[in-house]
C-alpha cells in the first residue's frame, strides 16, 4: 500500500478524504495549512461571556424577587446562551468540512485535548469554547511558552482547576477578611507541571508544586471584574520553583509568565510534548525515532510549533505507522459528513435538533461527550478506550442511519469505498461493500469499517 | 439538501436530472390523477420469489430446493393447487381471497448478468434499459410518470423513510419524511460486517458485542423501544394517500439472504405482509382505488447455496395487491426449474419486463397514454399485451 502524500496527510494529520477537496501535496503545504484554523470563525470571546454570565445572573436576581425561582427573562437568556454555544460546536465541524487539510483543526483538537477543561452550566460551556478560540487557535503555530501562557490563565481553565478559589493566606484579602477561611490550593499548579509541562515522570517535588501554587495565587477570574490578576489575593514573597527564584517585590502577572516560559522550555517538556504528539498523531506505542525528532526540534526551536508542525508533516511515520490510531468519536463523525461531501455551510443548517441527533447524542453514546472529558489529563489515546462494544455499535448504528437523511442522494458505494480510503481498502471491505443489499448499508459497511474508523 | 427526514421538502432538485422530456407536458393530457393511488414498495437486497410463492407444483422444486420452499406440506398455504405461499405472507391470505393480492412469479428489469444489488436497484428505479449508462442515471420512472400528470402539486407524491428512493427523484416537485425509528441492521449487513471485522482482532472483538447492542440502537443514539419501522412507513404512506397524496414509495431491505434463508426470510416477509395489512387498514375506503406493487431488483437463484441460502439471481417475482388488483391469480408463465429452463444454468428464467406491469398499472390508474410510458416514462419498453393487473 503506498498512498499519494496528500491522501496520507489527509487521513493521518486531518480528517480524511472528501469528494470536495483536496489536501496539499507536500509537508509544507500541510505545515502551512494551519494557518486557516488560525483566523476568527464563529469565535466564543469572553467579552462576551462575561457580558452573558452578568445578565444572566442580573435576571435571576430580578426573577427570585418576583418569588419566582427562574422567570421567563431569565430562561429566554439562558437558552440564548445555550444555542450560541451550540453555534460554536457547530462551528468546529463546519470549519472541518471546509478546510481542504484538516490538519489545523486537528491540532486544535489535540490541544484543547492537551489543555483540557470541561464546562458545564452555560457560562462554562462558552468558556471552553473561548478557551479554544482565544487561547489555542492563534497560538497553533507560534510558541509552545505563549499557546501555554494563554491557556492556564484563561478563564475557563482558572475555573476548571480551581485556581478561582486558591488565596495567598498571608494576601491582602485574606489579612482583611479574618473570618473567611481562604487558602491555597494546588490543583491548576499540579496540572501546569505534571499534565500540560514536564509530565509526571518528570524530577518535580511536592514542593515546586507548593510554591508554584503560591506564585499563582493572585490569578482568578469573576465576571465582574476585568483582568484575571488580583495582586490582592497574591502571597507575599519570593518562590523557588525547580530551582530558581521568582518575584519577591509587588506581585504581578509577569512573574507568572517568567515561570511558564520556564516550565514551557524544560527539557522534560520537550519530550512531554513530543511523545503526546507522537502518540496522538503517529502511533499509541510511537516508534522512539519519531519522538526523538520531535523533541529535538522542540529544544532546538525552543517550542516552535510551526517547526513542530512540519516535523510531522514529515514524519516517516506517517506511512510506516499507517492506520495504528483509532479515530476519535469527534474524528470519526467529522470525517464520515467530510466523506459524504457536506460543507460548512450544511453543517451550520442543522436545526438544534439535528445538531444533537447527527452529532452530540451519538458522540455521548461513542464515550466523548463533547467538551466533557473525565479529567484534565483530556481524551485517552488507546485504540481500547474507544474501540468498546457500545462505542462501535454507535459507530454501526450511525453509519447505517445518519447518511441517507444527510445527502439527498448517496454515491454508489464501490466509488465511495476509493473516494473515502483512497487506494487502501482492505481486501476484505472490498469484497464486502459490493454486496451490500442497498446503497445506504454499502456506504454504511464503508463507514464503520475498521479501515475507515482507523487512521 | 440536508434534511430529508426533518422538512417536507418540495424538492425540485440540485445538480440533478436534465431538463423534463418532451412528451411529459401535462397540457397533454385529459384525464387528473383522480382518485387512484400507486404505492411501490423496493424490496432492498433481492427477495427470494421462489421462496415467497413456492411453485411446489413444478416437481424440480425438491430437487433444487431441499431445505427452503418445502410447500403445503411444510406451512406453506396452497394458493391454485401450483403456488403456495410461504407461511411469512399468511397474513395476506385474507386479501388472495378476496381477489387483492396477485403476483408474477418470473420478471425482471433488463439488468442481466453482473447482478450487483447497486445496479440492480439504480435501473429498477431509473426505469430504463440497458442501452443507458447505470452511472448517468439520475431520474426516477415515478418522477417522470409525476411529470406526466395533470395538476400535481408537491404533495402528489412522498418518499418515505430514510433510505434514498431515486425512483422518484427528479425535476418534478415532490415531498419526503422519515420516521424517527432506524432502520434495523439486517442478517446480510451482519454477516457482511462480521467479514470486514475478522483482520482486525480489536474490531472483531468487539464487533460482535457491538452488533448485538447496534440492534438496538437508533442513529441519534437512543434505545429503540421496538422495531415496527416498516408500520410506521405504511401508516404515514396511508394517511398521506387519504388526502392529496396519489403516489407514494419506500423500501423494505433486508431480502439478502445468503445464508440460514428458513430463519432470516420469515421476517422480512412478515414485516412486507404487515405493511401491506397496515396500508389497507389506514387506507379504509380509499384501499379500493389503491394499488401497491412490491418490486425487487433481482431474483436469487434456483439452487440453494451451501450455506442454506441463496445467491443473486436474475428471474424473480413481483407481489401486487390493494383494492383495485384483479388479484387471486398468478400473472404470467412459468418458466420452469429444469435445467434446460434456467437462465445461464442456475437462475430463474424472466418471462416479462416488470416495467410491462407498471406501465400497464399506469396506463389504467393515470390514463397514461401508451407512447408516453414506452418513450418517457420507461424509455424503450414494449409494454406488449395488457396482462391486465386491474380489475
Amino acid at each position: 500500500m503506498s498512498l499519494p502524500y496528500d491522501q496520507l496527510a489527509a487521513i493521518r494529520l486531518g480528517f480524511g478524504l472528501s469528494p470536495r477537496l483536496t489536501g496539499p501535496a507536500d509537508p509544507a503545504g500541510v505545515a502551512a495549512s494551519v494557518a486557516a484554523a488560525m483566523s476568527a470563525g464563529d469565535s466564543v470571546y469572553m467579552d462576551g461571556v462575561r457580558q452573558m454570565q452578568i445578565e444572566l445572573r442580573r435576571l435571576l436576581l430580578i426573577a427570585r424577587k418576583g418569588g419566582q425561582v427562574e422567570d421567563e427573562a431569565y430562561r429566554s437568556h439562558r437558552r440564548g446562551m445555550n444555542d450560541r454555544y451550540l453555534r460554536a460546536i457547530v462551528d468546529r465541524f463546519a470549519r472541518i468540512m471546509d478546510d481542504p487539510s484538516g490538519f489545523g483543526e486537528r491540532l486544535v483538537a489535540f490541544w484543547s485535548s492537551h489543555f483540557a477543561v470541561r464546562g458545564g452550566a452555560p457560562h462554562a460551556n462558552l468558556m471552553t469554547a473561548a478557551l479554544v478560540d482565544e487561547a489555542i487557535r492563534p497560538h497553533l503555530t507560534g510558541r509552545f511558552a505563549d499557546l501555554m501562557f494563554a491557556a492556564e490563565t484563561h478563564p475557563a481553565m482558572l475555573i476548571y482547576l480551581d485556581q478561582v478559589g486558591s488565596v495567598g493566606p498571608n494576601s491582602v484579602s485574606a489579612r482583611r477578611n479574618p473570618d473567611k477561611v481562604m487558602g491555597l490550593n494546588e490543583n491548576l499548579a499540579r496540572e501546569m507541571i505534571e499534565l500540560h509541562s514536564l509530565g509526571v515522570g518528570a524530577d518535580y517535588t511536592q514542593q515546586d508544586v507548593e510554591a508554584l501554587a503560591r506564585l499563582l495565587t493572585g490569578l482568578t477570574y469573576s465576571a465582574r471584574q476585568p483582568g484575571v490578576f488580583r495582586p490582592a489575593q497574591a502571597e507575599p514573597g519570593a518562590d523557588t520553583v525547580l530551582g530558581r527564584s521568582y518575584g519577591g517585590d509587588s506581585a504581578t502577572l509577569n512573574d507568572i509568565r517568567d515561570v511558564i516560559e520556564d516550565l514551557a522550555s524544560h527539557q522534560a517538556t520537550a519530550s512531554h510534548i513530543a511523545r503526546k504528539l507522537a502518540i496522538h498523531f503517529i502511533a499509541d506505542d510511537p516508534p522512539p525515532s519519531v519522538v526523538e525528532r520531535l523533541a529535538n526540534v522542540f529544544r532546538d526551536t525552543a517550542g516552535d510549533l510551526g517547526a513542530i508542525n512540519l516535523t510531522l508533516a514529515e514524519a516517516p511515520e506517517l506511512a510506516t505507522q499507517y492506520r495504528q490510531k483509532l479515530r476519535q468519536p469527534h474524528e470519526f463523525l467529522a470525517a464520515s459528513l467530510r466523506s459524504l461531501g457536506l460543507t460548512g455551510d450544511d453543517i451550520r443548517g442543522f436545526s438544534r435538533k439535528q445538531i444533537r441527533q447527527v452529532l452530540l447524542n451519538p458522540m455521548a453514546v461513542m464515550g466523548q461527550p463533547w467538551a466533557r472529558p473525565n479529567g484534565p489529563d483530556g481524551w485517552p489515546e488507546e485504540a481500547e478506550a474507544w474501540g468498546t462494544p457500545q462505542g462501535l455499535a454507535m459507530r454501526i448504528n450511525w453509519a447505517m442511519g445518519q447518511p441517507s437523511r444527510l445527502v439527498r442522494q448517496l454515491p454508489d458505494p464501490r466509488e465511495f469505498l476509493t473516494m473515502a480510503l483512497g487506494e487502501a481498502a482492505s481486501e476484505p471491505l472490498r469484497w464486502a461493500v459490493p454486496r451490500a443489499e442497498s446503497r445506504s448499508q454499502g456506504i454504511a459497511l464503508v463507514l464503520a469499517s475498521a479501515d475507515f474508523n482507523r487512521r | 439538501m440536508i434534511s430529508r427526514r426533518l422538512f417536507l421538502t418540495s424538492a425540485a432538485l440540485i445538480g440533478c436530472s436534465a431538463a423534463a422530456h418532451p412528451l411529459l407536458t401535462p397540457m397533454a393530457f385529459a384525464s387528473a390523477p383522480g382518485d387512484n393511488r400507486l404505492v411501490v414498495i423496493i424490496l432492498r437486497g433481492a427477495m427470494d420469489g421462489i421462496d415467497a410463492f413456492q411453485p411446489y407444483g413444478d416437481k424440480n422444486l425438491r430437487r433444487v430446493r431441499q431445505t427452503l420452499s418445502l410447500g403445503p406440506d411444510h406451512g406453506a398455504k396452497d394458493l391454485d393447487g401450483f403456488f403456495a405461499l410461504h407461511p411469512g405472507l399468511h397474513g395476506l391470505w385474507p386479501l388472495w381471497q378476496a381477489g387483492q393480492l396477485g403476483f408474477a412469479p418470473a420478471v425482471s428489469t433488463p439488468y442481466r448478468d453482473k447482478r450487483s444489488h447497486f445496479d440492480g436497484q439504480t435501473m429498477l428505479e431509473a426505469g430504463t434499459g440497458t442501452d443507458l449508462d447505470l452511472d448517468r442515471q439520475q431520474d426516477g420512472w415515478l418522477n417522470r410518470l409525476l411529470q406526466a400528470m395533470p395538476n400535481q402539486s408537491w404533495e402528489t407524491a412522498y418518499s418515505i423513510g430514510a433510505e434514498d428512493m431515486r425512483i422518484l427523484q427528479g425535476p418534478a416537485a415532490t415531498s419526503s419524511w422519515a420516521p424517527e425509528a432506524n432502520l434495523a441492521i439486517s442478517p446480510q449487513a451482519m454477516r457482511l460486517l462480521t467479514h470486514v471485522y475478522h483482520h482486525d482482532p480489536l474490531f472483531r472483538e468487539a464487533g460482535e458485542r457491538a452488533m448485538a447492542i447496534a440492534a438496538g440502537l437508533e442513529a441519534e443514539g437512543k434505545l429503540v423501544p421496538d422495531r415496527k419501522e416498516h408500520l410506521a412507513l405504511a401508516q404515514f404512506a396511508a394517511d398521506r394517500l387519504n388526502r392529496g397524496t396519489r403516489i407514494a414509495t419506500f423500501s423494505l431491505a433486508g431480502w439478502d439472504t445468503h445464508a440460514r434463508q428458513a430463519a432470516n426470510l420469515p421476517d422480512m416477509l412478515e414485516r412486507l405482509s404487515e405493511t401491506i395489512l397496515a396500508l389497507r387498514d389506514g387506507l379504509g375506503s380509499h384501499w379500493g382505488s389503491t394499488t401497491v406493487m412490491a418490486m425487487t431488483e433481482f431474483g436469487r437463484t434456483v439452487h440453494e447455496n451451501g450455506s442454506a441460502g441463496t445467491d443473486h439471481g436474475t428471474g424473480g417475482a413481483l407481489l401486487v395487491a390493494g383494492g383495485a388488483v384483479r388479484g387471486g391469480r398468478a400473472m404470467g408463465d412459468w418458466p420452469g426449474l429444469a435445467e434446460g429452463d434456467l437462465y445461464d444454468g442456475r437462475d430463474l428464467m424472466p418471462l416479462r419486463d416488470i416495467r410491462a406491469y407498471a406501465a400497464w398499472a399506469m396506463h389504467a390508474k393515470f390514463g397514461i397514454a401508451q407512447t408516453v410510458l414506452e418513450q418517457a416514462v420507461f424509455p424503450g419498453l414494449d409494454m406488449g399485451s395488457d396482462p391486465r393487473l386491474l380489475a
